[in-house]
This record gives structure tokens, C-alpha cells and sequence, in this order.
């Protein structure tokens, strides 16, 4: 009985029933009282939406409005009416000396959005033309055994998403490589649990900057006299340090409270360890290791952003970082848009787990 | 003890060679089973014996709370033994094992596998070097004789209530043990479904003839799928107040064992017991 995968299926099971909702729509196969749901699910959300954008624009304007005015009368009070009119004047041609920096507007942050984008196209054509000219030169250094020679310009927005999602996926992967086996034989075994307890119960509340420096301080050592660049490892491990806590709990949780009918009847079926293990203790406790990962990674994402900042490592945090210091004309409209992505990229990672979860998990009903 | 014996039949039976043979099975012997609380020992079980022979159908009625489970989770060897010997073929049990097939309560079915795959992780485990196809046929004659010729692929998760004890009882059937012990096996399964799986139950024990122990609360369930039924005293320190052996000749029908002449005799016997 295998059931055709429609979009409406997939999407409903990622928790996105709305797509399919507009879908019908379009295609007219909305019955009269689906409207009222059409109402509840669809034209609320989006009215939501655009009172969010219309508080923020409103906001926006009066922030910017405060600040300039107070511009004018400290030009007013300091150097007299003069410096004030120029200042009025300057402040309305929105030169960047005297521009107020404050809240962006939502008119701003999609500019900013959309220079960023360019940008981005900008550097990628750069690359891909530093790659063509460069291509005969590297063959021939790789040839002769030298290092080929490699891009080492600014990177692009785009460049510095992929960076953090690398990041945050590499340290997500030691989470689960450390946790998820961490936790089995925690779960298995009373000993190892009282044992583990304090160190688990110490460390979990820990900030993700102590870390960092914790990871710093090793690393450093490590890899000392290689010439590597190592803020992607440091930033990747402290990311997996920070957010394993969350699937160590859960794996143990899990694993030490398997149904006992299910050890009744691996005892009874004299199961060996290594079955009892994998076809009894692991599949019992997937929903509530995903759980965990799913924890784990939206953890991990969050923690990512300070830790790229302190580690240095070209990714959103960095962006975030820079652009703040920057104080260009556009900054605080690019940090926005920078929030913007980092929300998006979390919720949609979150989806992507929680399929992943009702997928694997044999109780449809406990997911979320 | 009081035992009803009714001369003509037994006979019959026993020209039939339909009655149990003399070898002891399973033998309990002085059991005892002891809970220490805060407040001192708490005797479950005490000198209970009891043999049961090989192929016979023996069922354990008695009020709740009065030791059943604890007892047969103790032939089980999921449960220690404070006191006394339990052995199985003159040899004394250690722990739990296949050779003592157990359908519990809940049908305890792995939720994640399918109808096939709980009944072959009993079977891979006894019939090691079988071939896979060899244990597979193994599995899916068993899910046949239970009714779920069709749900081979189905998830546990995804049948009904009925359906998963029936699995249960497939699973426990297949890795061919010598004592079948069970568990109050459709108490939580409403009267009609019940119903079918004692027809099921006892057509399929019927060829396989594996000795069995089985708990019930129900009165007519107890005499229609046993050979004897042992009734225990309430407990605390509860051992065995009656036996009463069941001699209707096998293979029965629901309808020949309600028809019966004695099937009210036995009835009576039972409620009075259990009603003092």
C-alpha cells in the first residue's frame, strides 16, 4: 500500500500546511467551507505579517525622527541657527556624516538586502575569473608540487551563510557523534549515570563564550606551528560543545526508560547485547533522541553567531560583528537583514528535523 | 482437593491417547516469593506446588492481587525466586529463556517493526542456522494460523488491539517453547474479540500441543481452553486452594463445551470457589 507523495502530503507533513492551503486557492479546488479555514490559516498569518511591518516602519520613523531632531538642536545649542539649518538640510539629502543611525526602516533593510545580493554576484564573478585565470598556473603548481594558489578576496553574504551552515553542521555532527553513543551507555547503565551526573549537571549550564575559550585554549596548543587556519575548528568544536547537552539528557532519558514489556521480551527471547541494543533500546528511544537533536541543533545555531563573532570565523556572526563596527550608511540595515537570515535559516533547520523525526519515529502522534 | 471424576469419559479420552502424557513438564516446588517492604517482609507466595504435565493446558484462576502474575513471571525467570525450585524437564531454571514462550498482557509487540519482522526476532534467535528463507516461511506459517496472512508488512503501531495480541501469540508460538506461559492474554480486548482469539489459541495449540500455563479472570475462558484449572487462595502468603480437572475431550468446540452436561457443574465449582 504504498501512497503517492503529493504536495500537499509533504508539506503538510513538514508542518507547512499553509503552501498547500494557497495552492488550492490558485487552483480552485477550495470548497466554500474550507473558506473560513482559508481565513484562519492564510489571510491571518499574512495580515500578522504586514501590522509586524507596519508597527516596525512606524517605529522606524519615530526613532529616526528623535534622532534627528536631536541632531538639530545640539547643532542648534553648540554652534547657533546656522549649523542647525545645515544640519537640517544635510540630514534630508541623507549623507552619510550626518545621517541618524538608529532603527532601520523596512524600505532599508530590503535595499540592504538587495545591495548585498548584488554584491555577492559581484564577488562570484570575481572568483569565477580569478578561478579561469589562475586555472593554467595551478595546474602547473600542483605539478611541481607546490600549493596552488587560491581566491583570497573579501567573501559575499552568500559566502558567509554557507560558512555558519558548515559550522554549525560540523559541530552539530560532533554533538551527535558525542552525545548520542555518550548517552546509550549512560542510559545503559546506572553506574555511568550517577557517575556522569555531575559532570553533566556542571557543564550544561556553561555560556557558550566560556566555550570558547575553553576550545581556544586547546586548539591553540595543538595546532601550534602549523600555519592553518583554525577558526573554523575552534568554532565548530565549541559550537558542538555548547549544544550536546541537550541530546545527552535526552538519549540517556531515553534509553533508561524503555518499556519494560520491550526488555521482557528481549529477556525472554534471550536478545544479546547487540541486539537488545539495536532492535530494541535504539528504535524505543529514537522519538526522544531526536527530540534532542532537534534541541541541539537549534541550539547550536544560536550559539554559532557569538561564537563566530569571538573566534573570528567568516560567517554571520562575523558579518554581524563587522558590520556593527563598520557604521557605514547601510550597517544597521545590513544587521537587520543578517537577523532576518539567521531566523529564517533556524526555523527552516527546525522543520527539517522535525520531518526528519516524524519519519523515523514509529508514534506519529507525540511529534509536534 | 476435590476432583471430579467421571469414569466413562476419562476412559475414552485416554483410548483416544488425547490425554496428557504422565511426564512432568514443569514443577514447582515449595515456591516462594518474598517483597521486603519498610514495614518487614511481605509474603506473596508461599509452599506452592504445583507439576504440570507435558501437553497439558493448565489454567490459574484466583482473585486479583493474589500472586498470579508474580507467579508465572517467575516461571518466566523474569522475576526471582525468594524460596523453593522451579524446573522445567527436571532441570532448574536460570533466568529467563526461549525454551519458556511468553504472551503478557499488552501485546508488547515492537512498534517500529512490522507484524513479520516481531515475530522473526524470536525466530532468528531460536533457529539461528536456519536460512533466511527458511525462518521467514517459519514466521509466515504462524502469522498464517493466527489470521494475518495479510498484515505480514503491516507496523505493529498500525493494528488494532486484537490484531497485535495475535501477533503476540505468532511470535510466541514460532520459537517453539517448551512451557507457554500466559499472562492474562485477552483481558484487555473486548468479549467478541476475546472470543475469536480463544478460538485461535486453542486451534493452533491444538496441533502444537506446547504445555501451557495460562492466567484468566474469566470464569468460562478457564474451562474451555484447559485441561485443569488451579485455583489460587488470596494472598498475602496465597498458594494453591483447589484444583479442578476439566475432562471435556479435545479438539472442543465453544458450542459442545456450553452444551455439556458438566460444563454447569464446572462453572458452579469455579464461582463458589472464588466467591468465598
Amino acid at each position: 500500500m504504498k501512497q503517492s507523495i503529493t504536495l500537499g502530503r509533504v508539506t503538510k507533513f513538514m508542518g507547512l500546511g499553509i503552501f498547500s492551503t494557497i495552492k488550492d486557492l490558485f487552483t480552485g479546488k477550495l470548497e466554500k467551507e474550507d473558506f473560513k479555514n482559508f481565513l484562519r490559516k492564510t489571510i491571518v498569518p499574512l495580515a500578522s505579517i504586514l501590522l509586524f511591518i507596519g508597527l516596525w516602519h512606524m517605529g522606524a520613523k519615530a526613532l529616526y525622527n528623535k534622532e534627528a531632531d536631536f541632531k538639530i538642536e545640539k547643532a542648534l545649542n553648540d554652534q547657533g541657527q546656522e549649523a542647525a539649518d545645515a544640519m537640517k538640510v544635510c540630514i534630508a539629502s541623507g549623507d552619510v556624516s550626518c545621517k541618524p543611525n538608529t532603527l532601520p526602516s523596512p524600505a532599508q533593510v530590503w535595499d540592504s538586502y538587495k545591495s548585498l545580493l548584488r554584491d555577492h554576484n559581484i564577488i562570484a564573478a570575481d572568483k569565477a575569473a580569478f578561478k579561469d585565470k589562475t586555472a593554467a598556473l595551478n595546474e602547473k603548481r600542483v605539478a611541481e608540487g607546490l600549493d596552488a594558489i587560491t581566491y583570497t578576496g573579501r567573501p559575499s553574504f552568500v559566502d558567509q551563510i554557507f560558512r555558519s551552515l558548515k559550522t554549525v553542521f560540523a559541530g552539530f555532527l560532533l554533538a551527535l557523534l558525542i552525545a548520542v553513543p555518550l548517552g546509550i551507555f549512560i542510559g545503559l547503565s546506572p553506574t555511568l549515570k550517577s557517575s556522569f551526573n555531575w559532570f553533566i549537571q556542571i557543564f550544561k549550564p556553561v555560556s557558550p563564550v566560556v566555550w570558547y575559550l575553553l576550545v581556544f585554549m586547546i586548539v591553540k596548543t595543538l595546532l601550534i606551528g602549523s600555519n592553518e587556519d583554525s577558526s573554523f575548528t575552534i568554532s565548530f568544536i565549541s559550537v558542538g560543545l555548547c549544544s550536546m547537552w541537550a541530546t545527552l539528557v535526552n538519549t540517556a532519558m531515553g534509553v533508561s526508560s524503555v518499556d519494560k514489556d520491550y526488555i521482557n521480551v528481549a529477556k525472554v527471547l534471550k536478545l544479546g547485547p547487540f541486539q537488545k541494543i539495536f532492535k530494541v533500546v535504539l528504535p524505543s528511544s529514537l522519538p526522544l533522541i531526536f527530540t534532542g537533536l532537534k534541541i541541539t541543533l537549534s541550539v547550536a545555531w544560536m550559539v554559532l553567531i557569538a561564537i563566530e563573532l569571538l573566534a573570528q570565523s567568516p560567517g554571520l556572526g562575523l558579518f554581524v560583528w563587522e558590520e556593527f563596527q563598520n557604521g557605514a550608511n547601510d550597517s544597521n540595515a545590513k544587521i537587520i537583514v543578517a537577523m532576518f537570515v539567521i531566523g529564517v535559516i533556524g526555523f527552516l533547520l527546525d522543520r527539517i528535523m522535525l520531518t526528519i523525526q516524524n519519519w523515523v519515529s514509529f508514534d506519529k502522534t507525540d511529534a509536534i | 482437593m476435590s476432583t471430579i471424576v467421571d469414569t466413562n469419559n476419562t476412559k475414552v479420552i485416554a483410548d483416544n491417547g488425547l490425554f496428557p502424557s504422565n511426564e512432568v513438564m514443569l514443577d514447582l516446588k515449595n515456591l516462594k516469593k518474598v517483597y521486603p517492604t519498610p514495614k518487614g517482609d511481605y509474603v506473596v507466595l508461599e509452599d506452592l506446588n504445583l507439576q504440570i504435565k507435558k501437553e497439558e493446558f493448565v489454567t490459574i484462576i484466583g482473585h486479583s492481587g493474589c500472586g498470579k502474575t508474580t507467579m508465572l513471571s517467575m516461571i518466566a525467570g523474569l522475576n526471582p525466586i525468594s524460596g523453593g525450585h522451579i524446573s522445567v524437564l527436571g532441570k532448574q531454571i536460570k533466568g529467563p529463556g526461549p525454551d519458556r514462550g511468553v504472551i503478557f498482557q499488552a501485546p508488547s509487540l515492537m512498534p517500529w517493526m512490522t507484524a513479520l519482522q516481531n515475530v522473526l526476532l524470536g525466530v532468528n534467535q531460536v533457529f539461528p542456522h536456519g536460512t533466511k528463507s527458511q525462518r521467514n516461511d517459519i514466521a509466515k506459517y504462524y502469522l498464517q494460523k493466527v489470521g494475518l496472512e495479510d498484515a505480514f508488512n503491516k507496523r505493529a503501531s498500525d493494528l488494532s488491539q486484537g490484531m497485535q495480541q495475535r501477533v503476540g501469540i505468532a511470535r510466541a508460538f514460532a520459537i517453539k517453547p517448551k512451557v507457554l506461559l500466559l499472562d492474562e492474554p485477552f483481558g484487555m480486548l473486548d468479549s467478541l474479540t476475546r472470543g475469536e482469539l480463544q478460538d485461535i489459541l486453542i486451534e493452533i495449540w491444538n496441533k502444537e500441543k506446547i504445555t501451557a500455563v495460562m492466567i484468566t479472570h474469566d470464569v468460562d475462558e478457564a474451562i474451555f481452553l484447559a485441561d485443569r484449572v488451579v485455583m489460587m487462595t488470596s494472598g498475602p502468603k496465597a498458594k494453591i486452594g483447589d484444583i479442578l480437572d476439566i475432562n471435556f475431550e479435545r479438539p472442543r468446540t465453544r458450542k459442545a463445551v456450553l452444551e455439556h452436561n458438566d460444563y454447569y457443574k464446572y462453572r458452579k465449582h469455579l464461582i463458589d470457589f472464588l466467591e468465598h
